[in-house]
């Protein structure tokens, strides 16, 4: 074998190997390790472009992991789409250590880097596994690692939402491991290549076993990706986490999205029987409702960072309306908004951090307090970062969401779908403007200005590089619904990804 | 005649109900009971999916024909590890929780408790929000 076949356990291996190192370094030599999760983040990025460069042709890699051939052992499985999402985790991640490291959050406790390795590590190993049960090892990883950072700074808001947060996701992977259960007494096997070719032969008396494991591991990933009625732990966990931990969470939600697009076509297609496209019917409705509270949220929330978890909610809803139909069209223009989200929930995580610094005593409320540094620098940031999430030109969010308004107007519930996504962009610009007119135009003059902070500009570069991203992604526009269109079209395409897979790690 | 198959389906389940129904209580030690048991509820159960069998061997072998499906006892291992772990940390952190908020309830600060026994003072003031008590 040679390296280039190697290349695809690097996303897991690269972490695996920096986070202890990190960890052994980190009370003697502080820099050492800073440089270490800085080394791991760009190495990270260049090769999942190059992932990305191997699989945008189309070809699907396999890895047998220890060579154990294909469904026996664990294959990792990169196309198109585990290449877009390993693109965009190793981004973020290099972004929030960035603001981390310069706003000194990582400080506040000795583990921040080991953990934020180890949390790249599941989120990379979660987007690459081609096995169910080894899908849930990673998310318990980066559950775990996710514990860990949501806590970091301490402090009892974040420990009462810790608590929360822990106790949902516990439970979350009770109800994972019952269905993963199910699934292997039925068809025998764990890897889902193979699941789905075994799952149309599953006994006519079994069906409706099968379908309830369908609809548990969907309800999973539902929780993970927030969707509305199993949202409530979201809000509280990313307004009173660290701010550059709350950026690197915003693609959390979008592992749970993830899933659900991996896992439903694969295993759950067209020939699984009473199990066909588990969650179908209540999918659309969840999104539109999740839609409907995200950007509600929006609208009445009291701090920017509570706005932008809002805005986290919103967009996932307005992703699973795309995804919510199953056809390549509307898929495709989800996995371009998919990205677009991710950024653009970052951006305004730290925009709301930036802000929050320079504020001091006042926070981020959405109330009026001192004039304070960098005010319309600031002010334009968050300008940004509220027109890409709410989705005005000229930014990705704008064409994103045309896209799926496009893409969803040939289904029959065009019309719900249609309302739902253009009221609720009204709602969130109207949100955005008050909380942005308060903070940033309204100066309360009767109480004394706090001498100006002394905060040097340095803070502003890891926002202003998410929303960078964000304008990249507008004007490449053509190239990356290029490939979230071939994205789509492939992970519809479950067949021949499933030959790849049992071929090629195959002895 | 009470079958064997009878007797794990009905201990798992009266596991899952003893679990869901502490997993609902207010204070996080009853919390973590109930996640407890719900994980040996699913431990149980994920043992089962490889069939019950009695008497046979559990590793392959070329002289046997008949064995028990070893992949459902190696996903048990790996579920009680994690989940072994998860509850030792989820304890710390509700102990934690308590110590920093003098209140065990997992929906917040309402009840403060005596941090001597633990149950809910006599004379109990709603504490004020944390949240709020900004500037």
């Amino acid at each position: 074998m040679t390296f280039a076949d190697h290349l695809i356990v690097l996303p897991v291996a690269i972490p695996a190997l920096a986070a202890p190192a990190a960890l052994l370094v980190m009370r003697r030599r502080r820099a050492l390790g800073v440089a270490i999760g800085f080394a791991s983040c760009l190495a990270l990025l260049v090769t999942a472009l190059a992932v990305m460069a191997q699989v945008s042709g189309g070809a699907t890699l396999a890895y047998a992991v220890g060579a154990w051939p294909a469904p026996f052992g664990i294959v990792l499985v990169a196309d198109r789409l585990a290449a877009m999402m390993l693109v965009l985790t190793s981004c973020l991640g290099l972004i929030a250590l960035t603001h981390a490291v310069i706003t000194r959050a990582d400080r506040k406790g000795w583990h921040f880097h080991p953990l934020f390795q180890f949390q790249l590590m599941g989120l990379n190993g979660a987007f690459l596994t081609g096995d169910l049960f080894n899908l849930f090892v990673f998310f318990e990883v980066l559950l775990i690692a996710s514990y860990g950072l949501m806590l970091h700074g301490q402090g009892a808001a974040r420990l009462k939402a810790g608590v929360q947060y822990v106790v949902v996701n516990l439970v979350g992977s009770s109800v994972f491991l019952i269905a993963l259960g199910m699934l292997y007494a039925l068809t025998g096997t764990l890897n889902m290549a193979d699941m789905g070719l075994r799952v149309a032969a599953v006994a006519a008396e079994d069906q409706g076993m099968l379908r309830v494991a369908a609809l548990l591991l969907v309800s999973v990933f539902a929780l993970k990706a927030a969707v509305v009625p199993l949202h409530l732990w979201l809000p509280r966990t990313y307004a009173v986490a660290t701010p550059a931990v709350a950026a690197l969470f915003a693609i959390m939600t979008k592992v749970g999205v993830y899933s659900i697009i991996r896992v439903v076509p694969q295993v759950f297609g067209e020939g699984a029987g009473a199990a066909a496209w588990a969650g179908a019917p209540w999918l659309l409705p969840a999104a539109l409702l999740s839609a409907c509270v995200g950007f509600a949220g929006v609208f009445v929330a009291r701090t920017m960072s509570e706005q932008a978890a809002y805005g986290v909610i919103g967009s996932a809803g307005t992703l699973l309306i795309a995804v919510a139909s199953w056809s390549a069209a509307s898929l495709g223009a989800g996995l371009y908004y998919l990205a677009h989200s991710t950024l653009a929930a970052a951006a305004l995580f730290l925009v709301a951090d930036v802000t929050a610094r320079r504020r001091r005593a006042y926070g981020d409320t959405a109330s009026p307090g001192p004039a304070f540094a960098d005010r319309s620098a600031v002010g334009l940031m968050f300008m940004i970062a509220a027109i890409a999430t709410c989705g005005l030109p000229p930014l990705s969010g704008f064409i994103g969401k045309l896209l799926i308004l496009r893409s969803v107007a040939a289904l029959p519930d065009w019309g719900w779908a249609w309302s739902v996504i253009l009221v609720t962009t009204f709602f969130g610009v109207v949100g955005f403007a008050r909380v942005g007119s308060t903070v940033f135009w309204k100066v309360r003059e009767d109480r004394e200005t706090p001498a100006a902070p002394v905060t040097r500009r340095a803070d502003l570069a890891a926002p202003a590089l998410a929303l960078a991203l964000l304008a990249a992604l507008a004007a490449g526009a053509g190239w990356a619904t290029a490939y979230a269109d071939a994205a789509a079209a492939q992970v519809l395409d479950p067949a021949q990804s499933a030959a790849a897979v049992l071929t090629e790690a195959a002895p | 005649m009470m079958s064997y198959e009878f007797l794990v389906a009905s201990a798992i389940g009266v596991l899952v109900a003893a679990g869901v129904f502490l997993a609902l209580r207010a204070r996080t030690f009853q919390v973590v009971l109930g996640l407890t048991l719900i994980s040996y509820a699913v431990n149980l159960f994920l043992f089962a999916s490889g069939r019950l069998v009695i008497g046979r061997p559990p590793i392959w072998d070329k002289a046997v024909s008949n064995y028990a499906d070893p992949l459902p006892q190696a996903l048990v291992l790996t579920a009680i590890v994690i989940t072994f772990g998860m509850t030792a940390f989820v304890v710390i952190l509700a102990l934690r929780g308590f110590l920093e908020s003098g209140s065990d309830h997992v929906d917040g600060d309402t009840v403060p408790c005596d941090p001597q026994d633990g149950m809910a003072a006599k004379n109990a003031t709603v504490a004020p929000d944390v949240e709020d008590a900004q500037p």
